[in-house]
């Protein structure tokens, strides 16, 4: 483990260092992108991250380059403030010139980079920030966002939780707005899905500190038919003890968002549960040709597997040298312009960035929580593409502020 | 029925976990009076080494408790280390100094566990023989979880035994109501901190080794549990172990039962319990008043001196530099954060005025920032009011706040007073958080930039005017009649009410002005961002405020300027320049403090008069 | 009937059932200095309390010139012109000698709610002619802090002068004084009272001091007034001599 961290090593000094072989033409000036995100606060999910992110630059650099010019990455940490990664924003644009900016994992932090770059008219790619909010009621010109949003997942997830005959319902969420949002969205769906649904029982645990014995039994209580929940990383994990101990999962389905994730599910070892309907990442059995090739890559340079963070992160520069390379320029506003519908091959397959609301359809893996060899991992699982999880264009035209 | 049974037992197995934490951080306060920031720290070492040792050690019971207390045994020796090592050496700083030394050593753990167990979490293994459950009422319940109901009784009933029946336990006992007498008895103290250091870091280990069959280890754990575990120790009465269990209890079965009434309170709850037992218990359910503190004054402040007219000189040239400085520095980096420290001067400057001259730490001064910035965000934004008068709102809010919040916290004292304004930032926090609809919630205020005429430099200008403008204007309250009669009710609270000075009015003024003054530095902040979040009022703002006041020095009106700088300044060239900026910000505090007791004001002055002495 | 500056009316005051005050009553001429004895625990520290407005009493009655001031907060009975001192001596350590009775003097100027005008501009003078008046003139500049015991004693008789008293309390005045000291002080505080026809109250344990400066004696035992007069009355009573059995009485009696 201890290794992994130090991959970020060859980054120590903010610059990620070009470890590519130079090719001819790397002479050329280097292409700057600036890069914010939670590092500090959030190093299980970030450090594949950025791991991935520095094999991405490096591939790009390898096999040329952008028109010539080699990618170069300044990464900064804003530990998690929104106003910290606002500063780095402006140093970034104005001391480190950077092209664009690039990163985000926590949705405030995400909001408050898409208003600096509305602001400051400079382009924003959202790597991970889930809130809606980000490309709906504060979307603005500059910003666009890769991952498919809390919206989206759950619209994944009340597909197939609709297909149940589970009708009294029971929902836990961290209590900030991503966990808020998923309830909302789940309830108004499943509500439209299935009109007969009543929802017995709410939960919302404070992030990182849930009380979980006693949310359990609060949830049990309600005698609920199936459960929705959207707690993760150590809530998911004491959640998932006392559920399992006191008996809360049995004869009962439970949808769970992001469950699937290898930076979830993993940590659970062999206490990962089992049926639970997902939203996730099964990288060891997805086999197209994309993925394969990024695995392959990713496993050679870090001798670890990837996790969801890693196919974030490295299709965050896929889609950044695609635009750059589609625009063939470093002004703002046209590489807005090429960003709007800019099509690119992610390790998922082809996405591209909607031009109506600047979200991308990278999509995610729906499927079922199974044990195997004393880990967790996911079975029966499709591929959910995020372009048919979205609402109709005139609904998104209401959620987004005109401009 | 049997739910709500189930649910009280729940709320035993929380409290219970918590009392083990807290215990030790009661017995370290009691006897040495450190506010130790570190004590989460020492939890999530305790679980992250029994986490190597039990996995390492064979499957069994023997491996699994064997580990749990050798984990344990692991954290008090070096909880003994820190204060051998680094605490011993500043008992004699001015008061919570050690604090910041203690924040020092959270910093630097956070990236050591980083480095040594890596980013994931961890899944311990579970308890042997204890993974199942028991029927009780027709209901299940973990066996561990009723093993861990067990353990917390045990562990006061033992402790308690400890403290009665040795002659160690009489010290402590002693130390705890009256430090002066333990060293006129001639004990040799050094070694009855060192100890209690020990057994107090020891519980908090073993507090973090038995969640292992609970909870994964992970790196927020730190920080997860020190606010609570200071709240349970507050709540319980600074010092007293029965009270710490009390409230212990008290909260988690008030939690347990809470969510069932009101899931959302969970965010609330800790800070809603602790104001309203310090609101009519100033000290805590348990807490006794200290003896022999009022009378005598334990260190002398310093007098207060006028600038000698090299410093104002200097500090006029230090302005002038500050203004003009844009003109040489490249690029607007250099604005954005040369207008973040000028905030951060104010900011410190304000919780100054209160720390020094009045006497009363606050643990809570962000909620003035914070609401100073969303007075004037939710201005610009639902009034769509210019900036200017938004701006003049943000000291109002600001100051009402103040003024409402500081009628509870000024009539207390010490770290009672300290927690309760946490309590209150906490609650003001969580208005923010979750009052979506006004507030945007965590997703916070977006657009709230500065009108068209203002660039960023005349943003500069307006903020390095009214930060110059506002600190100057505090040291001059500090010197005016008003600041020699708060500092007067600092010094010897019985004489000031003696020659006609009440206490709670002097504190209350000072504690609006500070407010308000805290809120000037917000509303710059907010339009600064373009954006305000909860995070402009959350605990990490506090802690950044007193680390900058405690830096700089508590006892010198250019300390909280020099701290802020000192800090921001620190803060913004390391994130910059390594991924491990936590480990080395951490060690360079942990320097300082060994290196400048009296702060980098402090210090300063002391060079200065022993050169005039010379 | 005498015009008294203070008047105590049949004062009682109970801690938990222990009557440590009962029905003590008496009267301070203008410009008398009066002593308040007893031995420990007779209830000097209470009673003194009960004037000073610390404690509030469960019955009785105290007058200042007339006017009752009975439960008045101690700051409010510091406007009515008392001042005091501590047994253990109570300054402020931060500040300077100067700085000490300035600060008095601007309370009493009730100008402590100004927040712009700096304190240094304030007052100076007045506290240094203060200062000089209890001997202390080439001390003013220095903190509180670093003075020897005996100056800090001047230095509160300066801050207890700063509202031109009409009574001044001492809580044990001379406590922790080497015997010289004691009666300098003693005698500075006495002819001061002379000079400005105030009154003074003090409790005290040394006789010396007792019989050498007060004008009247008050002696107190379990919580009783058992003996009032002059030095030479209250020395040859037979109570009193009985009440201090023991105590070092007679050899204080036999030294005088």
């Amino acid at each position: 483990m201890v290794g992994i961290g130090f991959g970020r090593r060859s980054v120590l000094g903010g610059v990620a260092a070009l470890a590519a072989p130079k090719v001819g033409r790397a002479q050329a000036e280097a292409l700057k992108i600036g890069e914010i995100n939670s590092y500090t606060a959030q190093p299980a999910f970030l450090q594949p991250y950025r791991q991935a992110w520095t094999l991405a630059v490096e591939q790009v650099n390898a096999a040329g380059g952008i028109h010539g010019r080699p990618l170069q990455t300044v990464h900064r940490d804003d530990a998690g403030k929104p106003e910290d990664a606002v500063r780095h924003a402006g140093e970034l644009i104005n001391s480190e010139k950077v092209v664009l900016l690039a990163g985000g994992f926590l949705s405030n932090v995400g909001l408050a980079l898409g208003d600096f770059a509305l602001q400051n008219k400079r382009l924003f790619v959202a790597s991970e920030p889930l809130t809606d909010a980000i490309v709906w009621s504060k979307g603005n010109r500059y910003t666009f966002r890769l991952r498919a949003s809390t919206y989206m997942q759950c619209a994944m997830l009340v597909e197939e939780a609709a297909k149940l005959p589970a009708k009294k319902w029971a929902l836990v969420a961290p209590n900030y707005e991503y966990g808020q949002s998923a309830v909302r969205w789940f309830k108004e769906l499943l509500k439209a899905a299935k009109p007969d649904v009543e929802f017995v029982a709410e939960q919302f645990p404070a992030l990182g500190r849930i009380d979980a014995g006693a949310t359990v039994q609060a949830l049990a209580a309600s005698s609920p038919e199936a459960i929705f929940n959207v707690t993760f990383g150590a809530d998911l994990t004491n959640f998932v003890r006392q559920g399992a101990t006191r008996g809360l999962f049995e004869r009962r389905a439970v949808v769970s968002l992001l469950t699937g994730e290898p930076e979830y599910l993993d940590p659970l070892g062999d206490e990962a549960p089992e049926g639970w309907i997902v939203t996730g990442y099964p990288w060891d059995q997805i086999n197209t040709p994309a993925h394969t090739l990024f695995r392959d890559a990713y496993r050679r340079r870090f001798n670890d597997y990837p996790r969801l963070g890693s196919v974030v992160g490295y299709d965050t520069v896929q889609a950044i040298a695609a635009l750059l390379r589609k625009a063939n320029t470093t002004e703002t506003e046209k590489l807005v312009d090429a960003m709007k519908g800019l099509n690119f091959g992610s390790v998922f397959g082809d996405v591209s960035f909607r031009a109506q609301d600047h979200q991308s359809t990278m999509g995610a893996f729906v499927g079922k929580t199974v044990l195997r060899n004393g880990r967790g991992t996911m079975v029966d699982w499709r591929y959910a593409d995020g372009a048919k999880y979205l609402p109709s264009d005139a609904v998104v035209q209401t959620l987004r502020p005109a401009g | 029925m049997e739910n709500l049974l189930l649910q009280a037992l729940n709320g035993l197995a929380s409290a219970s976990s918590l009392f083990l934490v807290a215990s030790g951080l009661t017995v370290i306060f009691g006897v040495t009076r450190i506010v130790n920031f570190a004590h989460g720290s020492l939890y999530m070492l305790g679980a992250y080494l029994a986490f190597s040792i039990v996995t390492h050690l064979p499957r069994g019971h023997a491996g699994f408790w064997g580990g749990v207390l050798l984990a344990a045994l692991a954290v008090g020796a070096i909880g003994a280390l820190l204060e051998l090592v680094l605490l011993r050496r500043i008992y004699r700083a001015p008061e919570l100094f050690q604090l910041l030394a203690t924040f020092g050593v959270v910093l630097v753990v956070q990236d050591l566990a980083l480095l040594s167990w890596g980013a994931q979490d961890l899944l311990g293994p579970r308890a042997p023989g204890l993974r199942g459950s028991v029927e009780l009422l027709g209901l299940r319940f973990p066996l561990y979880e009723l093993v861990l109901i067990g353990i917390g009784p045990l562990v006061l009933g033992l402790l308690l035994l400890l403290f009665k029946c040795t002659r160690w336990g009489t010290l402590v006992r002693a130390a705890t109501q009256d430090r002066e007498m333990v060293g006129a008895l001639g004990v040799n103290q050094r070694w009855l901190f060192t100890s209690v250091f020990f057994l107090g870091s020891l519980l908090a280990g073993l507090g973090g080794a038995l969640q292992l069959p609970r909870e994964s280890v992970n790196l927020h754990m730190d920080l997860a549990i020190i606010t609570e575990t200071f709240v349970v120790v507050v709540v319980g009465g600074l010092g007293s172990l029965p009270g710490a269990a009390l409230a212990a209890l008290l909260i988690g079965e008030l939690h347990a039962f809470g969510i069932l009434i009101f899931p959302k309170i969970t965010l609330v709850l800790v800070f809603l319990v602790m104001a309203v037992v310090l609101v009519i218990r100033p000290r805590g359910l348990f807490g006794k008043a200290q003896v022999a503190q009022a009378a005598v004054a334990s260190v002398a402040e310093p007098v207060l001196m006028r600038a000698p007219k090299q410093l104002k000189w200097l500090g006029l040239a230090a302005l002038l530099g500050a203004a003009v400085a844009p003109a040489y520095l490249a690029g607007d980096y250099a604005l954005i954060v040369l207008t973040d420290m000028a905030i951060a001067v104010l900011f410190a400057a304000s919780l100054h005025f209160i720390m020094g001259p009045g006497g009363m730490a606050s643990f809570g001064h962000a909620a003035y920032f914070g609401i100073g910035a969303y007075g004037a965000a939710l201005l610009a934004k639902w009034f769509a009011a210019p900036m200017v008068p938004a701006l003049l709102a943000a000291p109002l809010c600001a100051g009402l706040a103040g003024a409402l919040f500081g009628f509870f916290c000024v009539r207390l004292s010490g770290v009672y007073s300290a927690m309760l304004t946490l309590a209150f930032a906490q609650i003001a926090w969580s208005i923010a958080f979750q009052w979506v609809e006004l507030t945007g919630g965590d997703n916070g205020i977006l657009g709230v930039w500065p009108d068209a005429w203002a660039t960023k430099l005349h943003y500069y200008w307006l903020t390095l005017g009214l930060s110059a403008a506002g600190t100057l204007l505090l040291r001059r309250m500090a010197m005016s009649p008003f600041g020699y009669a708060l500092r007067a009710q600092r010094d010897n609270a019985l004489r000031a009410e003696a020659i006609g000075i009440g206490g709670f009015e002097f504190r209350w003024v000072a504690f609006v002005l500070a407010a308000a003054f805290a809120g000037v530095a917000g509303g710059l902040f907010a339009f600064a961002k373009g954006s305000v979040f909860p995070t402009a009022l959350d605990i990490p703002r506090s802690v950044d405020a007193l680390l900058m006041v405690l830096l700089g020095g508590v006892q010198t009106l250019a300390g909280p300027i020099l701290g802020a700088l000192a800090f921001t300044g620190l803060h913004e060239q390391l994130v910059r320049a390594t991924d491990y900026w936590r480990l080395v910000l951490g060690g360079v505090i942990l320097l300082l403090v060994l290196a400048f007791p009296q702060g980098l004001a402090g210090a300063v002055r002391q060079w200065w008069e022993s050169k005039g002495r010379a | 009937m005498k015009r008294y500056t203070l008047e105590a009316e049949g004062l009682e005051k109970s801690f938990g059932g222990v009557r440590a005050v009962q029905g003590v009553s008496f009267g301070l001429l203008p410009g008398e200095m009066l002593a308040l004895i007893g031995p420990n625990g007779a209830g000097k520290s209470t009673c003194f309390n009960l004037l000073n407005g610390h404690l509030k009493p469960d019955q009785g009655r105290v007058k200042l010139l007339g006017h009752d001031i009975t439960g008045l907060a101690p700051r409010k009975v510091w406007r009515r012109g008392v001042g005091r001192t501590f047994q253990i001596t109570a300054t402020f350590g931060s500040m300077t000698v100067r700085e000490n009775v300035q600060l008095a003097l601007m309370s009493h100027r009730h100008e402590l709610a100004r927040l712009w005008t700096p304190a240094w501009r304030l007052r100076g003078g007045q506290a240094d002619t203060l200062l000089e008046r209890v001997g202390l003139a080439d001390q003013v500049a220095r903190p509180c802090s670093v003075l020897a015991y005996g100056d800090l004693k001047r230095v509160e008789l300066a801050i207890a002068l700063a509202n031109n008293p009409r009574l001044l309390l001492m809580d044990e005045p001379t406590a922790g004084m080497a015997p010289q000291e004691r009666v300098g002080l003693m005698a500075l505080v006495a002819e001061i009272a002379r000079e400005r026809g105030m009154s003074v109250l003090f409790t005290e344990h040394d006789m010396d001091v007792v019989f050498g400066h007060a004008d009247r004696v008050l002696v107190l035992d379990r919580g009783r007034l058992i003996a009032e007069g002059n030095a030479e009355e209250v020395r040859n009573n037979p109570l009193v001599q009985e009440v201090y059995l023991g105590s070092g009485f007679e050899e204080a009696v036999a030294a005088c």
